[in-house]
């Protein structure tokens, strides 16, 4: 048994929540750096400038990326062998939210109810998502979303007949729903398999692998290659504005389902796709 | 083309913008965004006045990040725009004539944008700390319960926007 206690917790998501924030993951920095030497479209290698230039501002001039610092979406991955101490994991968790907000000046963009629409103040609570396995060890990501992205994301319960060219049609759908309210150069996150939440589950989680890393699955690894090309032929280039740079990655994660069933859940994450994954 | 514009935005400099041009803003504007335009159509519908002038002015839609000690304003990008067009048409109606933001407008605020002259600005979304510098004024001056969602009076300096929309209905975005 390893004790790991509720201060060193609170300490690094509010650490986790203001690097997020201010610093953009390396994957999709670079990935956005090699998008701008090859993008060819005037007015979309202009927005692939802007975004670069506002990288920089954000990190020298401590002023967060974007102005909608998310909602605050946090993966745990405890280990059974675990104890922690001086209270409750998830009132520290959302009590390290509330200081990274707070103390990182990002917005609070919560509210209580989502029909009294009542702001929170302190952006809590987070959506937190644990998963226990084997092992001494507690992980965290923490992944703030943006909801410009959010909201154009989408869940299909399709048919195990629809097979991978009923996927691709869905996914290409909703690349071209979301268009410019997304943000794009978009990273498109994608949960097969599964029930109905658990595919959304990995649609999320999808978002914050590295776009740089491929599925260990040769026919996923396919898939994820074939979307990014096929989306990236759309033309709805940066800011929507035209070009050939649509989406930096595509990513997909799966999971065993039933018999008569394929859920497909599209997560898209905007070019300020943030995610920090700290080991306690 | 590359223009550069002063508010108030007047109807005689609305026409002369088309989509397509690369357009800096100079001059005061006006952040709004869901909360905020929900408050204004409410207040409308009960017969008072807006909490400013609308006329020949810019509404952006925007709720900023809080500003450091020594900032003007946190990072200050646009949010989606389709989320106010329920409450659009009315303002433009009442004379607002520019609108910036991200993303496409519903062809009810297009028809409202030819037949009141108005037009539509796209900033770069996801650009809010690059978008915040040329933010040189911010005080809030309504709705200050409301948070990010007050309404903002900002003074910009050659706040750079795309026209998205122009006042004939030409869609950059089509």
């Amino acid at each position: 048994m390893r004790s790991i206690s509720i201060e060193e917790i609170i300490r690094n998501i509010k650490d986790m929540c203001i690097e997020a924030n201010y610093k953009l993951a390396s994957d999709v920095d670079v990935g956005i750096r090699e998008a701008f030497d090859k993008e060819t479209s005037p007015l979309g290698k202009r927005v692939l400038g802007q975004l670069l230039e506002n990288l920089d501002i954000a990190e020298n001039e401590s002023i967060p990326i974007c102005q909608d610092t998310g909602m605050a979406i946090v993966f745990v991955t405890i280990g059974q062998d675990v104890h922690i101490e001086g209270g409750s994991l998830e009132d520290s968790i959302n009590e390290g939210i509330r200081r990274g907000y707070q103390e990182g000046y990002l917005r609070k963009s919560l509210v209580s109810d989502p029909l009294l629409r009542e702001n929170t103040k302190d952006n809590t609570p987070g959506i937190i998502h644990y998963q226990i396995v084997a092992g001494n060890q507690l992980e965290i990501t923490i992944a703030p979303k943006g909801f410009g992205s959010e909201n154009m994301s989408r869940i299909y319960m399709l048919k195990p007949s629809d097979e991978a060219e009923g996927i691709k049609e869905v996914v290409l759908e909703t690349v071209k729903l979301a268009g410019p309210n997304a943000c794009p150069p978009i990273i498109v996150g994608i949960g097969i398999g599964g029930s109905f939440e658990k595919c959304a589950l990995l649609a999320k989680r999808a978002l914050t692998r590295d776009i740089s890393i491929r599925s260990d699955k040769p026919h996923i690894r396919k898939l994820e290659e074939e979307l990014l090309s096929a989306i990236n032929d759309m033309g709805i280039g940066p800011a929507g504005l035209g070009g050939k740079t649509t989406a930096l990655g595509v990513n997909i994660e799966t999971y065993p389902t039933h018999i008569a069933g394929l859920p497909v859940a599209i997560n898209i994450g905007c070019h300020v796709n943030r995610h920090v994954t700290r080991m306690l | 083309m590359e223009k550069h514009i002063n508010t108030p935005l007047t109807k005689d400099k609305v026409i002369n913008l088309e989509a397509g041009d690369y357009v800096y803003i100079t001059g005061i504007i006006y952040s709004a965004r869901d909360a905020a335009h929900k408050r204004m159509f409410e207040e409308l519908i009960s017969g008072k006045d807006l909490p400013f002038s609308i006329k020949d002015n810019i509404i952006y839609y925007m709720g900023p990040s809080p500003a450091r000690n020594g900032q003007i304003i946190g990072s200050a990008g646009p949010t989606t725009s389709s989320r106010m067009d329920r409450y659009t048409p009315e303002l433009l109606d009442l004379g607002l004539s520019g609108m910036v933001g991200k993303g496409t407008r519903g062809s009810e605020v297009i028809a409202s944008m030819i037949k009141n002259k108005a037009v539509y600005f796209a900033a770069t979304g996801g650009a809010g700390a690059l978008l915040s510098k040329c933010i040189k004024e911010s005080r809030v001056i309504a709705y200050d319960e409301l948070g990010t969602e007050a309404i903002h009076e900002l003074y910009v300096e050659k706040f750079p926007v795309i026209v998205a929309i122009d006042s004939k209905g030409k869609n950059l975005y089509e």
